[in-house]
């Protein structure tokens, strides 16, 4: 039954539903699927979302060309096939890619660098739109120019495909500790700290004030076994995002399976030793730092 | 001091947490079923339901959750994912409540992330202003047993908050608010019962 059948003053898509959402995955996996039976897998194994792709990072980055949001049979498939909340990414910019998934009825957009960018200078207005959003960031002042554009989740970039969890954790060291430094500051240093971080000053304010960021703050980008969920969780996120890490292992059952218990006993060491007992193969990593500059997707977007 | 357990398995228990704390009420994160033993009251929080269950099942917590809450009559509250939980039935039988409560839930009653909403409620027993509730994809009772009391409903007749005896379920997220008015009612059943 449609909610416009109440009188009284409803209102959808405010900034509390947006972010609301999220505050609901957190201690939570979300796994990239490709196949309606992918999605099924991760939702058996206690995923809290999907993400409709239709190639995880690693195959993206194989594939070369330029990368899109995917076809809308193969996100309604998926959205079909699951009751848990299903995500998928527009490109960085392309706001019509993210009125075409919000038509669509999926529950949150990437946007995302692991597309190609449509727009070198502009991320979506998301503001616009009662779908939520949940994009990328290196450093503090990133997510809060992606916050103030009106995005109502943040995750690390991480290194997508990569399957090498060290920019996730240079990422989240990096937003982490400006933060804490930030909630030690005095008011009148926050201007500045607005500037250099090219930030909105009441968004370096709430920070201030309240020590975290003001959205739900997910890992993501190369985390491909329990223990990088684990580490990425001890270090302070809200919950992970597993791209290729799952779907690319010689187990996927049971490496989804280990990593959703691994997220929720983070603090647990003789439980992450049970569940990466015997897991197989995870998926081949690449070398991040002898990677060249054009192929890193984590400097797509500013 | 009272304590009440919150289930940490996943979701927004901080939130619910962070309410109770500021209420001066002792709290306990449950993820293992033994937690259970010591606490007076329980919130099962927002989060997502099939996952939820999911890893109740996993942890082995099915079991103790129902005995402590039917057999000791605990006091438990359940926010959206949480009165999923604890439902009697559900109407598309995927995940398997705990059939704690005589109560028929439908899940997603609403439809997907765009169409969720707040609205303004008038909730039996609360005094002050209508109370604002934020709704997250969330479930509905589609109907409930004689023992069971509606504290809240839509405009359309659908009740969305009940309280059945020491088990309270509400379809929207008072932790999401910093009007804490739910959490007052709740903790006084447990101080009630204590």
């Amino acid at each position: 039954m449609a909610i416009d059948t109440l009188t009284t003053r409803t209102e959808t898509g405010t900034w509390r539903v947006k972010a609301g959402l999220a505050q609901m995955l957190k201690g939570g996996v979300i796994m990239d699927v490709v196949t309606a039976d992918q999605a099924m897998i991760a939702e058996n194994a206690g995923a809290v979302a999907v993400m409709a792709l239709e190639r995880v990072p690693a195959d993206i980055r194989k594939a070369g060309g330029v990368a899109r949001m995917s076809d809308p049979s193969k996100v309604a498939e998926i959205v079909e096939a699951v009751t848990i909340p299903v995500m998928a990414k527009a490109r960085i910019g392309h706001f019509v890619e993210a009125q075409v998934l919000e038509a669509l009825g999926v529950d949150y957009v990437d946007e995302s660098e692991v597309l190609t960018p449509a727009d070198e200078n502009n991320h979506i207005n998301k503001h616009d739109f009662k779908v939520p959003f949940v994009c990328g960031a290196r450093d503090l002042g990133e997510a809060l120019r992606r916050i103030g554009e009106g995005a109502a989740m943040i995750r690390t970039k991480g290194e997508a495909g990569s399957g090498n969890i060290v920019e996730a954790v240079r990422h989240a060291r990096r937003v982490l500790g400006e933060i804490r430094r930030i909630r030690n500051m005095g008011d009148d240093e926050l201007m500045a700290t607005a500037r250099d971080l090219r930030a909105p000053y009441e968004l370096v304010k709430d920070v201030q004030e309240n020590g975290s960021l003001p959205v739900v703050n997910f890992a993501a980008g190369g985390v491909s076994t329990p223990a990088d969920a684990a580490l990425m969780m001890q270090l302070g996120v809200d919950g992970i995002f597993v791209g290729s890490g799952i779907f690319k292992s010689a187990n996927p059952d049971r490496m989804a399976d280990a990593i959703v218990k691994a997220t929720t006993h983070y603090q647990d060491p003789s439980i992450l030793a049970d569940v990466s007992k015997g897991l197989g193969d995870a998926m081949p990593g690449l070398n991040v730092a002898d990677m060249p500059e054009s192929e890193r997707l984590a400097t797509r977007g500013w | 001091m009272t304590t009440v357990g919150v289930l940490a398995i996943q979701g927004d228990f901080a939130e619910h947490r962070k309410t109770l704390e500021r209420l001066g009420v002792h709290v306990r994160e449950i993820r293992m079923p033994h937690q259970l033993d010591d606490i007076e009251g329980l919130i099962i929080p927002g989060g997502e339901s099939t996952t939820i269950v999911q890893l109740i099942d996993i942890y082995e917590m099915r079991e103790r959750l129902r005995e402590r809450i039917l057999r000791d009559r605990m006091p438990t509250w359940g926010t959206c994912a949480g009165m999923i939980v604890m439902a009697g039935y559900l109407s598309d039988h995927r995940p398997q409540p705990l059939r704690l409560m005589d109560t028929r839930v439908s899940r997603n009653a609403f439809g997907r992330q765009v169409d969720s909403f707040e609205t303004e409620l008038e909730v039996s027993g609360m005094d002050g202003p209508p109370y604002c509730a934020v709704f997250i994809r969330a479930p509905v009772f589609e109907s409930v047993g004689e023992s069971v009391e509606v504290l809240a409903s839509l405009d359309d007749g659908r009740p969305v908050a009940v309280r059945q005896g020491h088990m309270l379920a509400t379809s929207f997220h008072p932790e999401l608010t910093d009007d804490d008015r739910m959490h007052r009612l709740f903790v006084d059943m447990v101080e009630r019962r204590a």
